[in-house]
């Protein structure tokens, strides 16, 4: 089916960009276009103009920044789980890349389109709260810089303004592991999460130190949760403190039945994946 | 854009799909659209070098682009060893997603010329077929690869009674 009429424009720079969006309140941005055109063939959405980046130089890359990586907003799905600087600094992004999806969307969908459409049920997400990603976001006021922690609001509501452009994601690099893993909505890890967790830790003596865990799929947006963390610092990580931990994996959360599954099998199913997750980022 | 080889430069809508666009500007219609949900991959078609759906994607972003379909993949009259291995394994039934399934399979052998059974089953996620269960696609795409290792293709899995 055809989306409704609208405008197009493909501006060469970010700051053209940001123009359009500032002048223009039906403007919206376009990157891969694999949830914003669904959405506009249905005519659950119909933008007044598109604003295609995809024409933007300098957006498509991944780069290593001594302290940090940096993925650009052009950067697709494949090319994320593909890239060795994201496996080796943030394994748990290039694995949920890898199950974001199928080839087709993995190929065209970006990395930071994922995260500014803020999916409840999008895998990236909870990888780059686990992570402890900054988003860097530009605007008619400048740059300004959101921790992934607080930049998913609420059900596809981010903290961007309807006038700002994601630029890159940073990731901090350090720590002693990270992965991601999930329930996919079609059976095993295929398409979105009935129920994701992303972890990270640091455990550099035997002891675990720091440690983060997100949660996706089972609730009103993807997010950090606090006291699975907390429950594991100064642990030795053995599986019995991962199983303690894990058992706080829907605190804070506010749960939602969808389709796919009750509040109960979603909480159910979190503690699963963040005992799976957190296994798997103590791995070797 | 190229398509197939052959330059176009035509003027459309900004919101023409690249499916509509090529079946209904160019004639080419040995694309299909499946779905209205941008699951289905009977749209599959390559993109400078990269499978997409092309349902899902504005014609006005590929301007410029390369762009390859189902038409274009035999060469001279002669099937492609995908295709063929479709015919030879019995990959499709009623053909509706043939097109993409084939146009999936060949952005894989361009890649990893020997996958493994789970890495084809894998690259064919965005594809969905209502017929043949799967089993012998994925024959299909093993016949193909192995003629284009230059390799004897595996026999065919089923037995005819005597
Ligand atoms: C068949 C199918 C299966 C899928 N399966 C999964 C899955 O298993 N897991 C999963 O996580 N996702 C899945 N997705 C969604 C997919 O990951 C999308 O690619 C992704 O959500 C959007 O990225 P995009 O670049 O295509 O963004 P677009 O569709 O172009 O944009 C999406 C939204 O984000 C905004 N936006 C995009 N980029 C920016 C930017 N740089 N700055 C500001 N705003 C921006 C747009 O304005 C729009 O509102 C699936 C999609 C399809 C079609
Ligand atoms: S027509 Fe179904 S995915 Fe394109
Ligand atoms: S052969 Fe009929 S849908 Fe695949």
């Amino acid at each position: 089916m055809y989306p409704r009429k609208f405008d197009y424009t493909a501006p060469q720079t970010i700051a053209d960009a940001v123009a359009v969006l500032a002048a223009d309140e039906g403007a919206k941005v376009m990157a891969g276009g694999m949830s914003l055109l669904p959405l506009m063939k249905m005519r659950l959405l119909s933008p007044a103009t598109i604003v295609d980046i995809g024409r933007i130089d300098g957006l498509d890359r991944i780069e290593d920044r001594g302290d940090h990586i940096a993925i650009g907003a052009l950067v697709r799905h494949a090319e994320t789980a593909a890239s060795d600087l994201v496996r080796v600094h943030a394994p748990a992004l290039a694995q949920a890349a890898s199950l974001t999806g199928d080839v087709q969307v993995r190929n065209k969908g970006t990395t930071c389109g994922s995260l500014a459409h803020a999916d409840i049920a999008a895998d990236q997400t909870a990888a780059v709260i686990a992570l402890g990603a900054t988003m860097v976001a530009n605007g008619p006021g400048g740059t300004r810089e959101i921790a992934a922690a607080d930049f998913f609001v609420d059900t596809l509501t981010s903290a961007l303004a309807p006038d700002e452009i994601l630029t890159e994601v940073r990731i901090p690099k350090g720590g002693s592991g990270s992965a991601y893993d999930k329930l996919g909505r079609r059976g095993g890890r295929s398409d979105y999460a009935v129920a994701g967790a992303a972890a990270w830790v640091d455990k550099p003596n035997g002891t675990i130190t720091a440690a983060r865990v997100a949660v996706t799929g089972i609730g009103t947006k993807p997010m950090l949760v606090d006291a699975v963390g907390a429950a594991l610092v100064g642990t030795d990580g053995s599986p019995e403190a991962i199983a303690a931990a894990a058992e706080h994996a829907t605190e804070g959360v506010t749960l939602l039945e969808d389709l796919y599954g009750s509040e109960e099998y979603k909480a159910h199913l979190a503690k699963v994946y963040a005992a799976r997750a957190l296994t798997a980022a103590l791995g070797d | 854009m190229t398509v197939n080889g052959t330059t176009y430069d035509r003027d459309v809508e900004p919101r023409t799909l690249l499916v509509h666009f090529l079946r209904e500007e160019l004639g080419l219609t040995g694309t299909h659209v499946g779905c209205d949900t941008s699951y289905c991959g009977a749209c599959t078609v390559i993109v400078d070098g990269r499978s997409v759906k092309s349902c899902t994607y504005l014609a006005v972003a590929a301007d410029g682009a390369d762009v390859r379909t189902v038409e274009g993949v035999a060469t001279d009259g002669e099937l492609h060893p995908v295709q063929e291995g479709f015919w030879e394994r019995h990959g499709l039934q009623c053909g509706f997603c043939t097109p993409g399934m084939i146009m999936s399979s060949v952005a894989l052998l361009e890649q990893n010329p020997d996958p493994g059974e789970g890495e084809i089953r894998h690259a064919i996620e965005g594809n969905l077929c209502r017929c043949t269960g799967y089993h012998n696609i994925v024959r299909a795409v093993e016949y193909a690869a192995a003629k284009m290792r230059g390799e004897e293709p595996p026999a065919p899995d089923w037995e005819v009674p005597s």
